[in-house]
């Protein structure tokens, strides 16, 4: 159920991003999804892609300072509230959301939002509790 | 270990009769042999005689580095040229170079002090000095080179640069004591570390590191990291190169070696002689050199000295590390900035790489300072907020300790110049306008 992404610290200078992406692309590395959290003077890229550890290990070879983090995929239903069901079953858990982003999702009509919140673990219970599908981390890297 | 006894550990008194006969002589040679300082003489209304104990060094003018690229290139040797074997020089990006010379006595003079440092140090005979200062023209490299020579070391003269191969070699020549700047001793450690390489392939047991200033938070790093002890050693080319001075394994400040240079500190403002333990500039008398002696050479470099006798025996002062050199010095809004300042607050939270660079700017008429800081992968988060917290950390340390704001940069590792030789710490971007 936990999601392994990447995480990259970039600095806010041009060719950063392009360089990246062309290490992965060297090494048939898919980009899954990605978000940047961004500053004045750098920027956090978090990616979800295919082969996780492979990816940390070419991009920490390229020199990049490189993270792996733990997160969620979630499968959210679509249509308006959606996404608030999903919020208000993890603030009733008390558990805080560090960042969110969308993944896009190919086939069916849900749509998919990947969580780092605090209590990773009790967060996937009290989600499957509720009913609500929590990705299996094989199906997002195959997305 | 002491290389040599009567002299390094000779009572002050008989010491300070030694430096007078040899100042007397001193003042004679250059008085006779070089016009320069018999007019600078003759302008304070002073001729040889005149001094006649320790404190007459005192009314002598002070020798500046603008007289060396006045006189440029041989103006200031006190030797015939034919007794002159060697030359050496600054690289002059900044005007003339500066060139001294040696006479044959000079280098074994040169040999002698930086035998001592090496012996500081620990080496004998059986050691291994790999030199990874630079050779040629820079004092740095031949000096320790014929220092571990001397002692019968064996000498690997790598020079600087081409890492890999000082690292393969270190371990298949078991070089035990490794010469070179801190900075690059520090490149050297990450390199070894990045290259996966076991401690005890690493016979290395001490490291004699000069020609820039740093601090004791660098000296735990390095000794941390190369698991060796990290000796500060000091010279400059206008004195003689490395061996000027050299801590021994008390490692509380460098013992200068007096019975060939006599030190003193001087407010750098008013020019006045400070008493032992007061903070100022490094001035040195050369009393024993022949081709290119100096008189009352201000170094620039910021120190204070010390005379309570040292538990390693050696009666002969010591000078703190250099804190910094009042031309590097930079000022920020009034407020006086030295590079090792922020290396010290950076080290001291164990933030971050020790990589670090200084930009100063004007914008409109106000000084601004950054201070570009590398993120290592230990520090790293994937948080905003927690790299966000490391900067104001950082910043708030800095405000603490200089009184000003700085702004704080966080930058990508391997994003800041390394250096093979002094490393570059100061941007300074003000004086393009």
């Amino acid at each position: 159920m936990k999601v392994q992404q990447i995480s990259v610290f970039l600095e806010n200078k041009s060719g950063r991003l392009a360089m990246l992406t062309k290490v992965l692309a060297q090494e048939k590395i898919n980009i899954r999804a990605l978000s940047i959290a961004d500053t004045t003077d750098f920027g956090i890229l978090r990616l979800i892609v295919d082969q996780p550890d492979a990816a940390y290990l070419m991009l920490k070879r390229a020199g990049f300072t490189v993270s792996e983090t733990a997160v969620i995929a979630v499968e959210i239903p679509d249509h308006p509230g959606g996404l608030a069901e999903i919020l208000d079953i993890l603030a009733g858990a008390e558990i805080n959301i560090e960042y969110c982003y969308a993944l896009p999702q190919k086939s069916n009509d849900k749509a998919l939002v990947v969580f780092r919140v605090e209590r990773l673990d009790e967060a996937i219970r009290v989600l499957l509790e509720k009913g609500v599908g929590v990705l299996k981390e094989d199906s997002v890297y195959g997305i | 270990m002491i290389w040599n006894r009567p002299m390094e550990t000779m009572a002050r008194k008989e010491l300070q009769a030694l430096q007078l006969q040899r100042l007397k002589a001193l003042v004679e040679r250059v008085y006779h042999n070089v016009p320069a300082y018999r007019e600078k003489m003759q302008a304070a209304g002073l001729t040889p005689r005149d001094v006649q104990s320790l404190e007459d060094l005192r009314r002598l003018p002070f020798t500046v580095k603008q007289d060396l690229r006045d006189h440029y290139p041989y103006g200031l040797f006190a030797a015939p040229m034919r007794e002159i074997v060697r030359v050496h020089a600054s690289s002059g990006t900044t005007g003339n170079p500066i060139v001294v010379g040696y006479t044959r006595r000079d280098l074994d003079t040169w040999s002698e002090v930086t035998a001592r440092t090496l012996a500081c140090a620990g080496a004998d005979a059986d050691a291994v000095v790999q030199v990874s200062y630079g050779y040629g023209l820079f004092t740095g490299g031949l000096g320790i080179h014929y220092g571990a020579e001397k002692i019968g070391a064996t000498v690997v003269p790598m020079s600087g640069g081409n890492t890999q191969r000082q690292i393969k070699l270190m371990q298949d020549f078991g070089a035990t004591i490794l010469a070179c700047t801190p900075s690059y001793a520090l490149y050297l450690a990450e390199a070894i570390q990045e290259m996966k390489i076991p401690r005890e392939k690493l016979r290395l047991k001490a490291g004699i590191f000069g020609a820039e200033p740093w601090t004791e938070e660098m000296r735990r790093e390095l000794e941390y990291r190369l698991q060796i002890m990290a000796i500060d050693i000091y010279g400059l080319s206008e004195v003689i190169g490395p061996g000027v001075a050299s801590e021994c394994p008390v490692k509380n400040g460098l013992h200068i070696f007096e019975d060939h240079f006599i030190p003193e500190i001087i407010d750098p403002e008013t020019e006045q002689p400070l008493p032992y333990g007061e903070k100022g500039e490094l001035v040195f008398t050369t009393i024993t050199k022949e081709g290119f002696p100096v008189i009352r050479y201000r170094t620039r470099d910021i120190s204070v000295l010390h005379a309570e006798p040292c538990p390693c025996g050696r009666t002969h002062v010591r000078m703190e590390k250099v804190s910094g050199r009042s031309d590097d010095m930079i000022i920020i809004r009034g407020v006086n900035v030295f590079p090792s300042q922020v290396e010290s607050v950076l080290l001291k939270l164990g933030l971050t790489e020790p990589h670090y660079v200084l930009v100063v700017d004007r914008v409109g008429s106000l000084d601004t300072l950054e201070v570009w800081v590398e993120v290592s992968d230990k520090l790293f988060s994937d948080e905003v907020r927690n790299l966000e917290k490391i900067e104001r950390t950082i910043q708030r340390e800095l405000e603490s300790l200089l009184g000003l704001t700085a702004r704080v940069r966080l930058v990508e590792p391997k994003s800041i110049e390394r250096s093979e030789g002094k490393a570059k710490r100061v941007i300074d971007r003000r004086k393009k306008q």
